[in-house]
């Protein structure tokens, strides 16, 4: 028997451990001698209070949406991918390439070269810590952490000694063609008669990270593979005495996580900045894990968890520009939420498994 | 090069060697009792900037280093509670600390200072003093010795003697004391120091709580070099110093070795960005990212493989 109910599982837990972490946040903003109550207006005003907000709001989902897949198929096959900043710097790179090299005639043809090169150097960025956790047994954790650096000395590299426009001090391309330039939301949503902002980041990425979660979901529930990876996360004695191989589905895992995580350039490189630029990932690797955990793995916990993150990200913007908050306060709350939904979740849950067995004791 | 660059040269590997070392052997204690710490990085920052503050507020260093090491001793209590009484994932902590970490030193002290996310420079008092060891100026002018002694084994501040003292006093505590036994027991197989009466809980304890100290130095140290904070100052080094645990294989001599190494990378990028070398050139990116490639080729096994603390990452549970 469970000791409690699915819902309480998928929606309680992490509504408490949420619930702690701003509470704690809210006491931090005491702490600095702000108005916690007034910053969280801000931020609801700031992120969802218009369309313009919601633009942004949605734009900063999508890459959270992207890494938050990526480190749940990951995690699925209990394989942590902490990789994912480099992984997504890759991808960056790959669409950069495709944009910058070769003539486009229409953004939908970029668009689809754009995701096929972000998610081949995304994959093959994973592809050796994979390799090596496969084969050679090294803690995949590690060499993530370490590829994560590796990433950015490369990209660095290449940025100011290869793709740097010639008389240009930024380390960062040249601008993408215009035909390369992805439709933005707004105007795709005034297309078909519903009024949106014009001039927020937010574009045609968003529909393809929804694509992604839906296939994420059929692809983990509903084929072999998806059985495969989610048998060997469970135990992977079992997995391999079922004829699973651990070296493929290790493999096949990292790929899949890889290739999502460096999709996330279509949205940031492609869809906003027009250009590759030396930080282009800003973090959201590592959010993708807050949203991995927060979302419980599931491709509709990770859209949720999302747009959560997303909320905070614009809204911890707003914060900034509106109150004396420095928007480092999103970290601490990321960190928080990391901390009470991964770290302590055993914590939260305890009590909350033992009011359920009691409750069904006394009936 | 000539001498006096070379001497220089080491001088500078000696000073960017130290903090790594100190994080690298608070590492070694947690992850020799079967604890990961990827929140080096955390700790180091949070104590960078608490020793910075409160070294600033009151003018004594001293006070500095103590708020130092309690801010990281603060964030090494979350990990253990986190990672041995609820027996979260190690790991997962870990990432938890070091954006904790990241997000509440900007926070705090942008909103204590208002300087932007660092603290007003630490003057007179409230800096370590370089130390002069004895007869260093008079044997100045000694050929090679007395550089070697005056420049680069003289006139370094407390902490980098005291991380070198360390070194010693680690492999001692670690391989000639009874703790150390348990310690690494406790690390490879926790269930026989349970059976032998002796608490898993409480030498898992000892050992964060070591790392939070070392780390609370390495953190002081930094930013009494810079002479204050800065946003992220830390840069990296948490993990690099997490390289260097794994290059050493988890001993505390190799530990030396493979941070002065690091740090001998790190002082050649700062100097001579990209070193042409005639054939090709190396590029400053290269050189900063060798310490990581390094680790990763020494983890695949290509080059001595690095085998962890077997009960590294796993919570214990006592069987009943």
């Amino acid at each position: 028997m469970d000791k409690m109910p699915r819902w309480a599982d998928v929606f309680l837990v992490p509504l408490i451990s949420l619930t702690i972490a701003f509470l704690i946040s809210g006491m931090v903003i005491l702490g600095i001698g702000q108005n916690p109550v007034e910053a969280m207006r801000v931020m609801v005003t700031g992120a969802l209070g218009s369309s313009y907000g919601w633009g942004y709001t949605l734009y900063y989902a999508t890459n959270f949406m992207f890494t938050g897949l990526a480190v749940s198929v990951a995690f699925h096959a209990s394989l942590f991918n902490i990789g994912c900043e480099g992984q997504a710097t890759l991808g960056g790179l790959g669409v950069a390439l495709v944009c910058l090299l070769i003539p486009w005639p229409h953004w939908s043809m970029a668009l689809a070269a754009a995701m096929v090169a972000s998610i081949a150097f995304g994959a093959a960025w994973a592809a050796i810590p994979a390799w090596l956790q496969a084969k050679r047994g090294s803690h995949i954790v590690i060499t993530t952490i370490m590829f994560n650096f590796i990433a950015a000395a490369l990209l660095n590299y290449i940025l100011v000694n290869v793709l740097r426009p010639v008389g240009s001090m930024d380390p960062a391309s040249a601008r993408f063609p215009a035909t390369t330039n992805l439709p933005e939301l707004g105007a795709m949503l005034n297309a078909v008669g519903i009024p949106f902002a014009k001039g927020t980041p937010a574009n045609i990425s968003l529909l393809i990270a929804l694509v992604c979660a839906v296939a994420v979901w059929v692809l983990l529930w509903h084929t072999k593979v998806g059985y495969e990876i989610r048998s060997f996360g469970k135990s992977q004695k079992a997995a391999q005495y079922a004829g699973i191989n651990p070296v493929r589905i290790t493999m096949v895992a990292m790929l899949i996580s890889g290739g999502l995580a460096g999709m996330m350039a279509i949205n940031t490189v492609q869809g906003e900045a027009n250009r590759l630029l030396l930080n282009s990932v800003e973090g959201a690797g590592f959010i993708g894990i807050a949203v991995a955990l927060m979302g419980r793995n599931h491709p509709f916990g990770v859209v949720l968890a999302s747009l959560l993150f997303g909320f905070l990200y614009q809204g911890g913007a707003e914060l900034a520009l509106w109150t004396k908050i420095p928007r480092e306060l999103i970290t601490v709350i990321q960190g928080l939420v990391i901390l009470f939904t991964g770290a302590l979740d055993y914590m939260v849950r305890k009590p909350v498994e033992a009011m359920f067995v009691r409750f069904r004791g006394a009936r | 090069m000539d001498f006096p660059t070379v001497i220089q040269m080491l001088d500078s590997t000696v000073r960017l060697a130290t903090p790594l070392l100190l994080a690298c052997l608070a590492g070694l204690f947690s992850e020799r009792a079967g604890i990961f710490d990827i929140g080096l990085e955390g700790k180091m920052l949070v104590s960078a900037f608490a020793s910075a503050a409160f070294a600033v507020m009151s003018g004594s260093v001293w006070i500095g280093l103590a708020a130092g090491i309690a801010a990281s001793v603060l964030l090494a209590v979350i990990h253990g509670v986190a990672s041995i009484t609820f027996r979260g994932n190690q790991l997962i902590s870990g990432v938890a600390l070091n954006f904790l970490a990241s997000g509440l030193t900007v926070l705090l002290s942008q909103s204590w200072f208002g300087l932007g996310g660092r603290t007003p420079s630490m003057e007179g008092a409230a800096r370590f003093d370089e130390i002069t060891l004895p007869y260093a100026n008079a044997l100045k002018d000694v050929p090679v010795f007395g550089p070697i002694y005056h420049d680069l084994i003289s006139g370094h501040t407390i902490l980098v003697y005291v991380a070198l003292a360390l070194v010693p006093l680690t492999a001692w505590v670690l391989y000639s004391t009874r703790f150390g036994l348990r310690l690494r027991a406790v690390g490879e197989n926790p269930a026989a120091v349970d059976t032998a009466g002796v608490s898993v809980v409480a030498i898992r304890y000892a050992a964060v709580l070591i790392a939070g100290v070392l780390c609370g130095l390495a953190g002081a140290y930094l930013a009494s070099l810079a002479a204050q904070f800065g946003r992220e100052m830390t840069a990296g080094r948490g993990y690099i110093a997490l390289a260097a645990l794994i290059f050493a294989k988890w001993r505390p001599w190799y530990a030396l070795m493979a941070c002065l190494l690091f740090g001998f990378l790190d002082a050649v990028a700062i100097r001579f960005q990209n070193i042409d070398l005639g054939v090709f050139v190396i590029p400053v990116q290269f050189t900063q990212a060798l310490p990581y490639i390094i680790t990763v080729v020494i983890l695949a096994g290509f080059v001595g493989k690095a085998i962890p603390p077997r009960a590294g990452g796993e919570p214990y549970v006592k069987e009943r």
